[in-house]
């Protein structure tokens, strides 16, 4: 115990850890307009599934993804719930042309496509229904 | 990784995880303190054990199991066993790197090591958030890219 360096990097990890934990959790699964969205178009073709009528949900999904059963859940009772919106999960280790063309970095990724398949919003993390349902009346009312 | 090719995967108490962690937590902070490389071979043994045999059989979810769980209610729900068990593989690489790295003499390796495995695990003790399941889906793009590269 004579040297202290190791106990003071263990302080600054663990501080470090949670201003990082802190602002993620602030951040996780906000539904918000991405940068390199705009013009983002994804067709039925692509997708492998038809798009709603009025809006679908994509989400990518990993099997060692710890949060995408629970956004599977969410996202598809409200899909079942709201007429014209479907409810489309990709494997992203499957569809890495998907992942890269989409700038998709992290699992669960939903992406909110208007009726024509434009992204409207997108989500990093898994997001709260509340989130869920105003993006969709913003895809729906395009 | 073999529960994959048997198809239904194990679902487990998500809480078993990240009490394991919780433990992972207060021993990578001993290791760094200590700078203490058989600890932290110790701890590369426990992440081994969670990754090759599933979280339940390593020694921490052992004592969850036998300690933690009676005294609480039953789980509210049940979580995919593949994401933390790839996580327990994660931490075994840096556990198992750290460890050379302290027993060798390289120091400046171990403690490099054991700073990032404690951020993981502390991340995952405190928040819930699980980074070698994040890491994931880069590493896979990664692997891909590399591939397409050697073509």
């Amino acid at each position: 115990m004579s040297d202290p360096t190791g106990l003071i990097i263990a302080v600054v990890v663990l501080a470090a850890a949670t201003v990082f934990g802190l602002v993620r959790a602030r951040r996780d699964g906000r539904l918000r307009s991405g940068r390199g969205d705009a013009g983002l178009r994804l067709s039925s073709g692509e997708l492998g599934e038809s798009l709603g009528e009025r809006a679908t949900l994509v989400q990518f999904s990993t099997s060692f993804c710890a949060t995408c059963p629970g956004t599977r859940r969410l996202l598809s009772d409200v899909a079942s719930g709201t007429p014209g919106v479907r409810h489309v999960e990709i494997d992203a280790e499957e569809r890495l042309d998907l992942v890269r063309r989409a700038e998709v970095m992290r699992t669960p990724t939903v992406l909110v496509l208007d009726r024509g398949g434009r992204v409207v919003r997108r989500a990093s993390g898994p997001p709260t229904r509340a989130e869920v349902v105003s993006a969709l009346e913003l895809a729906t009312a395009s | 990784m073999s529960d994959r090719a048997l198809g239904a995967p194990v679902r487990v108490d998500p809480r078993g995880p990240r009490f394991a962690a919780v433990l992972t937590t207060l021993v990578l902070v001993v290791v760094l303190a200590t700078g203490s490389g058989p600890l932290l071979a110790a701890q590369a043994v426990v992440f081994a054990l969670g990754a090759a045999l599933g979280l339940r059989y390593s020694p921490y979810g052992w004592l969850y199991r036998r300690l933690v769980r009676p005294r609480l209610g039953p789980p509210r729900e049940l979580e995919d066993e593949r994401p933390p068990r790839f996580a327990q593989a994660v931490g075994f690489t840096f556990a198992a790197v750290g460890a050379v790295g302290y027993l060798s003499g390289a120091t400046w390796l171990g403690v490099a090591a054991a700073a990032l495995a404690l951020a993981a695990a502390f991340l995952n003790a405190a928040f819930g958030y699980c980074l070698g399941c994040e890491v994931y889906l880069l590493a896979v793009r990664g692997r891909a890219r590399l591939g397409q590269a050697t073509r």
